[in-house]
């Protein structure tokens, strides 16, 4: 059994939240008060061990008395707060949102996104065919994992992992600006070239898939790749002694993946790339 | 935190370049050329020195485009060296700003502004003209390379140009102390490439094609009073000394006033200075119109220490030169002004962020400086009083939404300029997450009359809701484009009879680019906050971009599409995506109406709703605004 540390207790505040009184932990945001009160808005950048950036924009609620919408992911709960999550305001730019970043990159291997584009009837195609789009090539330097940053979603989760909120590597940077903003390395270097250490934290934090291991990518290529016939198994990992969970995905008899668990109070996700990349020799059957 | 760097080495000129700014390296850890024994035996720098010197980043970064005009990668990599920041992390900041360049490009770049004033004063000649001297932009020819530029600040004289030469710094190699004054033009130079800026205004492509063969011999900038069409009349506040006493001179300033309102602010304290200000009414004029006196006081009520207080002089805005003329013209006002209000709010620092594309502001400014300094105006103990103050000039190097009030915060500390979420807004966490009071120029200016005759008199000027006076970028299609200075409530015609009109008045844009287009039937709305409010406009930053029929109002608006398609930081997905879907949409409509547009409208105005609603700064929430008002307003596309 894990222990989990006890936080000092918090305080309660009081908003309304679509109509109803709520009352939450002071410090909680308003997405935690959703789901807290088991609603569901849609999000993608936000990350349960990360501060969120709110880049992205879906998660935006109405809140009384502002002029713009608020980040549901960043906005915390004040006191007397009254919000509305399902506003026609809300509801509007939700969708455009999702058809602005639908036209522009590739969401196919984005968790939920087909889903929350039904429900919110957006319609990615009506901007033309001409519509720019990222438009880049995947970047395979390294046997580890691939970049495929045309389904990059700029949600800064990668960079912020790799720098001080996680891993301390700052292999990887926001460069450019505007529609030409990239994550990148220093002067666009190959991987093996750069800071990167090969954690693999920032694809454990990636929410669209331009982050992935080259077996997933290479089996995504191959049209072998079925999640659904996958199972997960969480264990101990062997190489050293700080014992960090790893879960094993597998998908016929081979392991495929790995992640690890964020509630785990040792790693919060994180892994090293013996944790993370060195599951071959598990799997070397001569 | 252990960084890794690259391989790649720097040019003595580059090493040189930033050791002139951040000294020495002391040792083998932050770049020094070896490491000695003594160095081996301890390491140095880590994460707390890193978060000292990090705000170094962005002066080493022009320490190094200026002296050799783009920034290699050994460059970049000693930078980070010395600084303690991931290259991965410097390399993001140097390709935010466009002013800098990682790719090896001439020493001379010639910025010609293709932007609303000059695009209304014939620039797109001026582009092709000069395609055919010296080749299309971005190619290098002549040991210059030219390229396009956003708005200059320099529309009274449109069309306009500005050609930076890199190479050495020809104050710091004439020896100059700087504790004692420096003249105002720098020295001759001696041989080699001297550091050196011409603005270039009115320009044709032959001037241009001279220019760029010999920078140093370009023909002289007017002085900043011609920018002032009012000059010298008597009822001027906020101008009246420009045209009429010498910028560089402190005691032409102190003879004509100055430093009259600083004494007055320390026999009243700091609650009273603030006090003055509340009871003035004096809002903010950078664009938000926020009361000042209640930012200065949420400020120094704060009880996380140390304030600080930052001068918004990243005047990027397409269409203002205000700021710009009174740096120019009347720089000890900024610097008295900016010691009241650090006084008031209780900050022992005070920075200018003044945009990158001003040299001859920055020159003015920090001449200025040090005769403050020198005669104890500024400095650890101000006027014998006690008080602490120092002012520093931050440059941008290019990027409109540095303008933004939390994204200069990140751009001084060397981080990419992107806007912050707020809350926690800037009186309560702002630069360094400390209280931060940020102010525009102008805004800053107006402290001066409010305590030089009191807030009763200051207040009489104007309306009741609009206090005091304003100034006015008036460009375009006038006899007599510049500055004014009006009283609130003066109304838009009584400000172009100043200016002149064109005979066949087609539009006005107010507020600039984020601002919105009146009509000729509409130039009897006040200039006030609350009269343009009720007109569905703005005030914005006193932009009054004046158009005749002559101009092709699509071709206007596709600028102004392209300008935010350029400047959006591209954090959030409303603004960095919707900006390029509304340009795309404006070029398929270019020379459509009526029902062949009609669709393509509609989709701008569903992304501009989502822009204005969910962006995280206001770049991205105002961006939609004048093309709006030209569809509904002037009926563009009808």
């Amino acid at each position: 059994m894990t222990a989990v540390p006890l936080q000092p207790p918090r305080r309660l505040v009081t908003f309304t939240l679509d109509g109803e009184e709520t009352r939450v932990p002071e410090g909680s945001t308003i997405l935690d008060a959703c789901r807290s009160a088991g609603q569901d808005i849609p999000t993608l950048c936000q990350g349960d061990t990360l501060t969120p950036k709110n880049a992205c924009r879906v998660c935006v609620v109405e809140v009384e008395g502002a002029r713009t919408l608020a980040p549901a992911c960043s906005r915390r709960a004040e006191p007397g707060m009254t919000v509305r999550t399902d506003t026609e305001r809300a509801r509007h730019s939700r969708k455009v949102v999702l058809e602005l970043l639908a036209s522009s990159t590739d969401l196919s291997t984005t968790p939920r996104a087909e889903e929350w584009i039904k429900e919110y009837e957006a319609e990615p195609g009506r901007f033309g065919a001409d519509a720019a789009r990222m438009n880049e090539q995947p970047k395979i330097d390294n046997d580890l994992y691939v970049r495929d940053y045309d389904k990059c979603i700029l949600c800064y989760k990668c960079v912020d992992a790799c720098g001080e909120q996680w891993q301390n590597t700052f292999a990887i940077a926001v460069s450019g600006r505007g529609f030409d903003a990239r994550i990148s390395t220093e002067h666009d270097a190959a991987l093996p070239d750069s800071a990167c250490v090969f954690c693999g934290n920032c694809i454990e934090v990636c929410p669209t898939g331009a982050l992935s291991f080259s077996t997933e990518f290479g089996m995504r290529a191959a049209g072998t790749w079925d999640e659904t016939a996958q199972t997960q198994t969480t264990t101990v990992c062997a190489y050293c002694g700080v014992g960090c969970n790893v879960t094993l995905h597998v998908q016929e008899n081979e392991i495929v993946k790995v992640t690890s668990p964020h509630d785990n109070p040792v790693t919060h996700g994180n892994l090293c790339i013996k944790g993370r990349f060195g599951f071959q020799h598990v799997q070397n059957r001569d | 935190m252990d960084l890794r760097y690259t391989d790649a080495t720097p040019t003595e000129t580059e090493r040189e370049a930033v050791d002139a700014l951040l000294g020495p390296p002391s040792s083998g850890w932050d770049g020094g050329a070896e490491r000695t024994g003594e160095d081996l035996r301890w390491a140095r720098g880590g994460a707390s020195a890193a978060k000292d010197r990090r705000d170094q980043l962005l002066p080493a970064l022009h320490a190094v485009n200026d002296r050799v005009g783009w920034i290699s990668e050994g460059a970049l990599d000693y930078i980070c060296r010395r600084l303690t920041v991931a290259p991965a992390e410097a390399y993001g900041v140097a390709t935010f700003y466009s002013l800098f360049s990682v790719r090896p490009r001439p020493a001379k770049v010639l910025h010609v502004c293709t932007d609303l004033a000059c695009a209304a004063r014939g620039s797109q000649a001026v582009c092709a003209d000069l395609t055919e001297r010296l080749g299309s932009p971005g190619t290098p020819a002549e040991g210059a390379v030219w390229q396009e530029s956003p708005c200059l600040g320099l529309c009274e004289r449109a069309p306009a140009a500005l050609l930076l030469q890199a190479g050495e710094d020809p104050v710091l190699q004439a020896g100059e102390d700087p504790a004692h004054t420096a003249p105002l033009s720098p020295p001759a130079p001696a041989a080699g490439t001297v550091r050196c800026s011409a603005a270039l205004a009115p320009a044709t492509a032959p001037a241009l094609v001279t220019a760029v063969r010999a920078p140093l011999e370009a023909a002289e900038e007017p002085p900043a009073a011609a920018a002032v069409p009012q000059a010298g009349d008597p009822a001027l506040v906020l101008l009246r000394r420009i045209g009429t006493v010498d910028p560089s001179s402190l005691d032409d300033y102190r003879s004509t006033g100055g430093y009259t309102a600083l004494r007055r602010a320390f026999t009243l304290g700091p609650a009273g200075v603030i006090r003055e200000v509340v009871d003035a009414g004096l809002v903010g004029r950078g664009g938000a119109a926020f009361p000042t006196g209640r930012k200065w006081q949420a400020t120094a009520q704060q009880a996380d220490g140390p304030h600080y207080l930052v001068c918004n002089a990243d005047e990027s805005e397409p269409g203002t030169f205000k700021d710009r003329v009174l740096m120019e013209g009347d720089p000890y006002a900024l610097i008295e002004a900016m010691t009241i209000a650090g006084y008031a709010v209780g900050a022992g620092q005070g920075y200018i962020y003044l945009r990158g594309e001003y040299p001859r502001a920055y020159e003015r400014l920090a001449h200025a400086l040090r005769g403050a300094r020198t005669r104890g105006l500024l400095g650890p103990d101000v006027l014998g009083q006690g008080y602490a103050f120092d002012i520093e000039i931050r440059r941008g190097a290019g990027a409109y939404i540095c303008g933004e009030e939390t994204a200069i915060f990140n751009s001084i500390e060397g981080q990419r300029g992107e806007p912050r979420s707020k809350p926690p807004f800037p009186v309560e966490k702002g630069l360094f997450g400390k209280p931060t009071a940020v102010n525009n120029v102008e805004t800053l200016v107006n402290v001066l009359p409010i305590l030089e005759r009191g807030a009763v008199a200051y207040a009489a000027t104007g309306t009741e809701t609009s206090t005091g006076t304003k100034l006015f970028c008036v460009s375009g299609q006038v006899d007599r484009p510049g500055v004014y200075e009006l009283p609130f409530g003066a109304t838009l015609r009584e400000l172009l009879d100043l200016a002149g009109p064109p005979e066949r008045l087609r539009a006005v844009l107010l507020g600039g680019a984020a601002g919105g287009f009146v009509r000729p039937d509409e130039l009897d709305v006040p200039l006030t906050f609350e009269g343009t409010r009720a007109a569905g406009t703005t005030l914005g930053s006193g932009v009054v971009l004046v158009l005749d029929d002559s101009v092709e109002l699509p071709r206007i608006l596709l600028r102004i599409a392209e300008f935010f398609r350029d400047e959006s930081c591209g954090q959030c997905v409303p603004c960095r995506v919707g900006t390029v879907r509304q340009e795309e949409a404006l070029h398929r409509i270019a020379d459509r109406t009526g029902a062949a547009a009609a669709q393509d409208i509609a989709l701008m105005r569903e992304v501009g709703q989502a822009m204005r609603d969910a962006s995280i700064c206001g770049l991205g929430q105002t961006a939609w605004n004048a093309v709006e008002s030209a569809i509904d307003r002037l009926g563009v596309y009808k």
